[in-house]
């Protein structure tokens, strides 16, 4: 069932050993060893505020103050080398809102892959990535008249142009509706599927975690698990992946109580 | 998985630097009355000096020229110092430094988009100056447009700085008195530098538009290229490329 198990000598899209980043006074994540492996959906999951979107910006390397290791695609997190390979969407879309969604996309591609040489390999490019996120018909609406899940479907159309090997996706579906919903995670097994591309979503709804291949459960700074939703909920003897977070937070909160009277 | 692999991202790429020109001034083709505001304010500002004037000649001459090194200035600053500032706010430069683009790119092509229409700026500020509004320059008003396009620069340069330091546009449009109005004083446009008492003159010498109004008024002066007008360019040319490079220092690709 684990289709990376057919490629035991390929290293992992993302691994983390002992990482930690402090942001002002606050060390936001504390230690944390994981590993993402290649061409299947990781899901990041826990409650807002627990540093996932703080982990994702170390993985993609625009967060300052990280400390131990962080390997992306074989390369430390931020290598010059990621910057075509990785794609980034943030939790508010990041587009340009006095450009149409074609002009935007036309001009991020231009950044990935510049020169009139390829100008036509990018039409494409940018012609397959607004199909991808459903707006073929809002191609040439302004961003800023668009509503906010439209804007952020732009965003991670911008994230799929240059057909990335790693995306981070930051709450990709915020403030969706149902229908769409199940689209993009369609669209995300098949991106993984196909074109052999690693996701790592997050989210703080539980019932997308079921959609996942592979779970992190985050809660303050700590991950709390790092499996299968399948392996997840029998082991905590729960039936769903929710309940079975749930009843790993109380399983940390007791120990910490218990390492409190210890002391 | 793509079957070519795309440049690498370099200190300065044409194409890189190119595209995000063209994206800018995209970006305000959508925005008709920012460009109209830019273009015929500075217009206006000095068809109302001519008649505010109308009395003496002479004064208009001075004042104009000088003006039309500062309005270039001060509008490139403001229109920059906001676009960085959304820039940075939207999440935009975020995921551009997440990317191959270089800073030098980023910096290049808004100095190139805004630029050009400093040149558009410029060039109809100066034409109706001189042939309408009576403007007496001995000198060539292509050189008067060369350093009014060098003050464009200098304005972007500094606008792209200061909005490292604003958290809002609030706060960037109060850098506009904090760091223009002091050189408006002190640049020799309401009185020469020389009569100002020595300790604002020595102050007056180190700021930049001193030396973009010092330079119209050698063109104003002398029918030749002077060696004083060459070494006032020279020095505005110089300062713009130092605070640029103070502007892309202040561009971050990992931050707090």
């Amino acid at each position: 069932m684990m289709n990376y198990s057919s490629r035991p000598t390929e290293e992992p899209a993302v691994h983390a050993q002992d990482l930690t980043v402090v942001r002002g006074p606050r060390t936001v994540l504390r230690g944390l060893g994981f590993t993402v492996p290649r061409g299947q959906v990781t899901g990041l999951l826990g409650p807002s505020g627990c540093g996932k979107s703080t982990l994702m910006r170390a993985v993609v390397g625009t967060q300052a103050k990280v400390t131990g290791t962080l390997d992306v695609l074989g390369h430390p997190a931020g290598h010059p080398a990621l910057r075509t390979r990785v794609g980034y969407v943030t939790q508010a879309p990041a587009v340009y809102d006095d450009l149409t969604v074609r002009q935007n996309l036309d001009y991020f591609a231009a950044i990935l892959d510049p020169g009139r040489a390829s100008a036509d390999r990018r039409h494409e490019n940018v012609t397959r990535a607004i199909a991808d996120v459903d707006l073929t018909t809002h191609a040439d609406t302004l961003a800023g008249n668009l509503s906010g899940g439209q804007r952020s479907r732009v965003s991670l159309a911008v994230a799929l142009l240059g057909t990335p090997e790693l995306l981070v996706l930051d709450e990709p579906t915020v403030g969706l509706d149902p229908v769409l919903r199940r689209d993009l995670w369609q669209l995300f097994h098949t991106l993984a599927a196909e074109r052999d591309a690693t996701l790592l979503i997050s989210s703080h709804v539980m019932d997308e975690a079921e959609r996942c291949d592979r779970l992190l459960l985050m809660r303050d700074g700590e991950v709390l698990a790092d499996d299968t939703p399948d392996a997840l909920r029998t082991r905590t003897g729960s039936e769903t992946v929710e309940a079975a977070f749930l009843h790993l937070v109380d399983r940390a909160a007791a120990q910490g109580r218990t390492k409190e009277t210890s002391r | 998985m793509s079957t070519t692999t795309p440049a690498p991202a370099r200190a300065l790429s044409a194409a890189r630097t190119t595209a995000t020109a063209a994206r800018v001034l995209r970006q305000l083709r959508h925005d008709p009355r920012t460009v109209a505001l830019m273009i015929l304010v500075p217009c206006l500002m000095l068809f109302l000096l001519r008649y505010v004037f109308d009395g003496s000649a002479r004064t208009f001459d001075s004042i104009g020229a000088s003006l039309l090194g500062i309005f270039p200035l001060i509008t490139m600053f403001l229109v920059t110092s906001i676009a960085t500032l959304r820039e940075r706010t939207s999440g935009t430069l975020e995921r551009l430094l997440a990317m191959p683009l270089g800073k030098g790119d980023l910096i290049a092509g808004y100095a190139l988009a805004f630029g050009s229409l400093a040149i558009v700026q410029s060039a109809l500020a100066t034409g109706l100056a001189v042939w309408f509004l009576g403007l007496d320059v001995t000198g060539s008003p292509w050189l008067l447009l060369l350093v009014a396009l060098l003050d464009a620069l200098l304005g972007t340069a500094l606008g792209l700085f200061v909005s490292a330091f604003a958290a809002s546009e609030f706060q960037a449009v109060q850098f506009m008195p904090a760091v223009i109005f002091p050189q408006l004083l002190l640049c020799g446009l309401f009185t020469p530098r020389d009569a100002m008492h020595p300790v604002l003159e020595t102050i007056s010498d180190v700021l930049p538009m001193s030396y973009a109004v010092d330079a119209m008024n050698e063109v104003l002066r002398h029918t030749e290229m002077t060696t004083a007008f060459v070494r006032d360019t020279l020095i505005v040319a110089a300062c713009a490329l130092l605070v640029l490079a103070l502007g892309a220092a202040t561009l971050k690709r990992r931050t707090a």
